[in-house]
């Protein structure tokens, strides 16, 4: 197994992860429930969407106390690629692996669309030369509107940290923020769906090269071992 | 009421349940006094308090049918032509939801379900838990649930308590499903002055399924250990008992939810643990849900189902309150709890996995000999019952029927009774039309719903049928799904209003590419004892039965509501039909927005001409009345063949039904796509009526919309001549950004599209901002 693909109670889009990667992409990518630990041929982790522990408390709240998180923390401080999509975002904030928070939807409902993103240039993986200068994928969140105090915004925008931007704000973020990554450039959180964007009966396949941008590291460092699945 | 056998069981240990068995109780447990008989000779002794209770629920109209069982008996609930995909593989009423044969080995189960009453007084909870009871339903049978829908009917949304109640549905909906994880592929939403105070919410859910992880909802094998699995008992939902409940405990009802409150991240736990058991091979006897009527349900039925004796203890049963005795245990319908029977000896294969998912698994009982449904609480036997007279011997109706005078008077009705349209008049009927809420742009609704989940989401919401690709099941395949009911017709004429339910329904999973496989359906009636509404429901069923023997598309399920009624009156009749179709690949899969300039449009069925019941004489007049439009079952039958035989020669571009509006309404819709087009259309004659108004907006039945590539245009219509298709082109889709019509070389219509849409799609979110 090479992408670990972390699965909650509440955990909702963990097959689509999974189906994503595994059949899609054609990386070996299983699900690793909460309470086991990471296993050690791990080399990227995905924390999928979802409503982990129903969102009670606050979105990732709960999840961040999970027997897996000390795990993922170390892997991710070690360099490991993490990936957190729309719950999984809230999660990586709460576990304090990304700066900011996510708060509910400034027009206080839930929102799934096909969302235009703006790309930005934050990394030699994560460039508009590489994805293209815009791209669309599903939303599909009550609590996506991105909040940072103006120190840690500043940080954001001066290292570059921002990769994607909404066309047209659909839940109040603050610069458009749709998602970010650690200064490190192994840990990335967005709202968006890109697993819900391979395929081609998909709205658009625009979740590819976001998730080869993901994968890229692993892909160079393990080619020869990949194996169509 | 005058049997003075005497109880041959003990005082139930909670003083307060020994009380008498007046004849007020037995009235207020909603059982009329030759039912009390009935209960006396069963039991040969008076019942007890939790006896009296768990038949009131058992023989109470939602779980036994007792005003529609007689009629539902007219659903063909199997396919007749034996070679055909869609065969049923369990049948209605058999199970918690029926379930088809979708071909190389795959099942569907599907089934609707309604949650009227609960919404009508809290709207969020009501709505949410109707979505969890219909999962429940799903997973129980052993499939993973793929999809919701709905059908929604609400009141006018002037009115600010329909606003509230449509706001509260919608988010309740939106809540629950998308906790779960299941795709909202939307559904329908009506908007009529008859559903003011008394909503509709009817929820679907289907699930896929291989044929033998089918479950079976029975108690067999004596010895088994039953278990309840889920959260624990409550209080909550006791809503029609609630009046014994006050006098019982004596304490304040005030603040006990009438409604189930519902906690979809529960329900999310139970489904992956109920479907992680089921894959254990041998393990799972039987399962059942508890929805309605709770414990008492799941007991009796699994019991009888099985011909089985069942024995619980209510000591055993997870209880998050304190106190609760016998009845109120029996009677809870708390949300999220399940039933399952398995083989002895295997317990701890249970109970291993709802301890990964962290909920309870308590041995409450076990299967007996014989056919005793026993209860015991607090060391005490509380219910002593014959398990199969709960659920076999429950009575049947046969009421008066009457045919209300509005539809003699709808009978007679005349088109000059209304004037024609003038050309001037076309663009503000047409724009009024589109910003009718039932005719207008869904999206304020489904964009509320993930309808995107679980990666299957084909064509979203919005289109003739919502389409997911099978992608879960690791097949290439598609799943269309399509509700519908016009209730004007229904009012209008209950047995064509019923059959036009049916045959829109199939016609829009035609419009999808999508062949259809089975109907589940929603009776939503006023009070059958009142022989006008009873006369309403009879047509219903005889017309949907008779349109689903003639397509062969059988009943695999369903639900019915009566006493929809209010304060105003009652609501009109409202069979919902929802139909499963199939598509075998993604060629075929086929959307109702026209997507470049250059293609042409067609009009399969012929020019329309009936102007009755129509939303025109709504939105142009206020009437509901008029003559329903014509019903030709074989014409249907030869519109949709035909179009499905052009989109399998992948001729096909769009399609779309005509229906709510007419032609210039479909017409319009076709160009509310992405794609910024324009459209001209030119008639050369107003059509078999000679008016504007019943050719623009006469709702006439068996009308596709195609559009095609221009080269192919000849070709298709030669092949409707062969096939004897009524066939024209209309006109074609240009970069103009404009709809034009003209009639008889005259230019009666010429506007943006872009002001079309808008009416179209800011109709809804205007009223609820």
């Amino acid at each position: 197994m090479k992408v670990a693909i972390i699965q909650f109670p509440g955990s909702n889009c963990d097959w689509d992860a999974e189906h994503a990667v595994h059949d899609v992409l054609g990386i070996p990518a299983k699900r690793i429930w909460h309470k086991s630990r990471l296993p050690s041929e791990t080399e990227a982790v995905v924390v999928p969407g979802g409503f982990s522990f129903g969102d009670y408390l606050r979105c990732g709240a709960i999840a961040r106390f999970s027997p897996i998180m000390s795990d993922l923390k170390e892997f991710a401080e070690k360099g490991g690629q993490v990936l957190g999509i729309c719950n999984g975002f809230q999660i990586l904030c709460e576990a304090g692996l990304l700066p900011g928070a996510l708060v509910r939807n400034d027009c206080m409902e839930f929102r799934c669309i096909n969302q235009p993103l703006r790309v930005e240039n934050s990394n030699d993986r994560f460039n508009r030369e590489k994805l293209g200068p815009s791209l669309s994928l599903p939303i599909a969140h009550g609590e996506g509107n991105y909040r940072a105090d103006d120190a840690v915004l500043s940080d954001l925008e001066t290292n570059g940290q921002v990769l994607l931007r909404y066309e047209g704000n659909p839940n109040g973020s603050v610069n458009d923020i749709a998602g970010i990554r650690n200064p490190g450039g192994n840990v990335y959180g967005m709202m968006p769906h890109p697993e819900r964007a391979v395929e081609s009966h998909h709205p658009t396949q625009d979740g590819l090269p976001v998730l080869a941008a993901f994968v890229e590291p692993i892909r160079k460092t393990q080619s020869v071992e990949l194996s169509p699945s | 009421m005058t049997a003075q056998t005497p109880s041959s069981l003990p005082p139930n240990p909670e003083p307060c349940l020994n009380v008498e068995i007046t004849s007020d109780l037995v009235a207020q447990h909603g059982l009329l006094p030759e039912e009390y008989e009935n209960v006396l000779k069963i039991l040969g002794r008076e019942p007890n308090l939790t006896e009296l209770g768990i038949f009131s629920v058992m023989w109470s109209e939602h779980c036994a049918y007792k005003n529609t069982r007689k009629l539902l008996r007219l659903f063909p609930t199997e396919k007749v032509d034996k070679d055909s995909v869609g065969q049923v593989l369990v049948k209605a009423g058999d199970e918690n939801a029926g379930v088809i044969d979708i071909g190389e080995g795959w099942g569907v189960a599907f089934k609707i379900e309604s949650h009227n009453h609960p919404s009508a007084i809290e709207p969020f909870e009501g709505a949410a838990t109707g979505v969890g009871g219909i999962v429940r339903d799903i997973f129980t049978m052993g499939a993973r649930p793929i999809l919701l829908t709905n059908s929604l009917r609400f009141g006018s949304l002037e009115s600010s308590q329909v606003k509230r109640l449509f706001r509260g549905v919608v988010s309740g909906i939106s809540h629950y499903g998308n906790c779960l994880g299941i795709p909202n592929m939307g559904g329908d939403v009506y908007f009529d002055d008859c559903y003011e105070g008394n909503p509709l919410v009817n929820a679907l859910c289907a699930g896929i399924l291989r044929h033998e992880e089918i479950q079976k909802g029975a108690a067999t094998g004596v010895g088994n250990p039953v278990y309840y699995v889920g959260p624990g008992t409550g209080r909550d939902g006791l809503g029609g008992a609630s009046f014994a409940s006050r006098e019982l405990t004596e304490e304040s009802a005030e603040d006990r939810p009438a409604v189930q409150k519902g906690d979809p991240f529960m329900e999310k736990l139970l489904l992956e643990a109920c479907l992680e058991m089921m894959a254990i091979p041998g393990l799972v006897v039987g399962i059942q849900d508890m929805g309605a009527a709770g414990l008492t349900c799941s007991t009796c039925e699994t019991a009888s189902r099985g011909n089985s004796g069942i024995e619980i203890d209510l000591d055993l049963v997870p209880q998050r309150e304190t106190g609760m005795n016998s009845y109120e245990i029996m009677l809870s319908e708390s949300q999220e709890r399940m039933l399952v029977i398995v083989n002895r000896g295997r317990e701890r294969e249970l109970e291993e996995v709802f301890e990964k998912w962290d909920l309870h698994a308590a041995r409450i009982g076990e299967v007996k000999e014989g056919d005793r449904m026993v209860v015991r609480h607090k060391g005490v036997v509380v219910a002593d019952l014959p398990a199969k007279s709960l659920t076999d011997e429950a009575p049947v109706y046969d009421q008066p029927a009457q045919e209300p005078v509005h539809i003699a008077a709808a009978r007679d009705w005349r088109v000059d009774s209304v004037s024609d349209l003038k050309s001037d008049g076309v663009g503000e009927a047409l724009g009024k039309l589109l910003a009718h809420p039932t005719i207008a742009s869904k999206r304020w609704v489904w964009q509320q719903y993930d309808h995107m989940v679980m990666s299957g989401c084909t064509v979203e919401p919005g289109s003739d049928a919502g389409v997911v690709r099978l992608s879960i099941a690791g097949i290439d395949k598609y799943l269309a799904i399509a509700n519908d009911c016009n209730n004007r017709f229904c009012y209008l004429d209950p047995y064509k209003g019923a059959q036009i339910a049916f045959a829109e329904c199939m016609r829009n999973l035609a419009c999808s590419g999508a062949r259809a496989l089975a109907v589940t359906d929603n009776l939503n009636f006023a009070n059958p004892n009142k022989p006008e509404a009873y006369h309403m429901l009879k047509e219903c069923v005889k017309g949907l039965a008779d349109a689903c023997s003639f397509f062969d598309v059988p009943v695999v399920g369903g639900n019915v509501s009566l006493y929809n009624e209010h304060g105003q009156g009652a609501i009109d009749p409202t069979p919902v039909v929802s139909m499963v179709g199939l598509i075998d690949d993604a060629s075929q899969v086929t959307r109702s927005f026209v997507a470049q300039a250059g293609e042409t449009v067609l009009l399969l069925g012929g020019l329309p001409y009936e102007l009755g019941g129509s939303y025109y004489l709504q939105t142009q007049f206020g009437k509901k009345e008029g003559r329903v439009p014509e019903v030709d079952l074989s014409a249907e039958k030869k519109v949709q063949d035909f179009l499905l035989a052009q989109i399998s020669n992948n001729s096909v571009l769009a399609a779309h039904d005509v229906s709510e509006g007419g032609l210039l309404v479909a017409l319009a819709e076709m160009l509310f796509g992405e794609a910024d087009l324009g459209l001209s259309v030119a008639f050369d004659s107003r059509g078999p009526s000679g008016r504007l108004d019943s050719l623009f907006f006469g709702e006439s039945q068996g009308r596709v919309l195609i559009s095609v590539s221009a080269e192919k245009e000849a070709s298709i219509l030669l092949a409707a001549q062969e096939s004897g298709l009524v066939a024209q082109a209309l006109g074609s889709t240009d970069d103009s950004g404009r709809f034009k019509i003209s009639v008889e070389g005259d230019e009666v219509f010429d506007t943006t599209v872009r002001s079309l849409r808008e009416s179209w799609s800011q109709a809804i979110p205007n009223y609820m901002q």
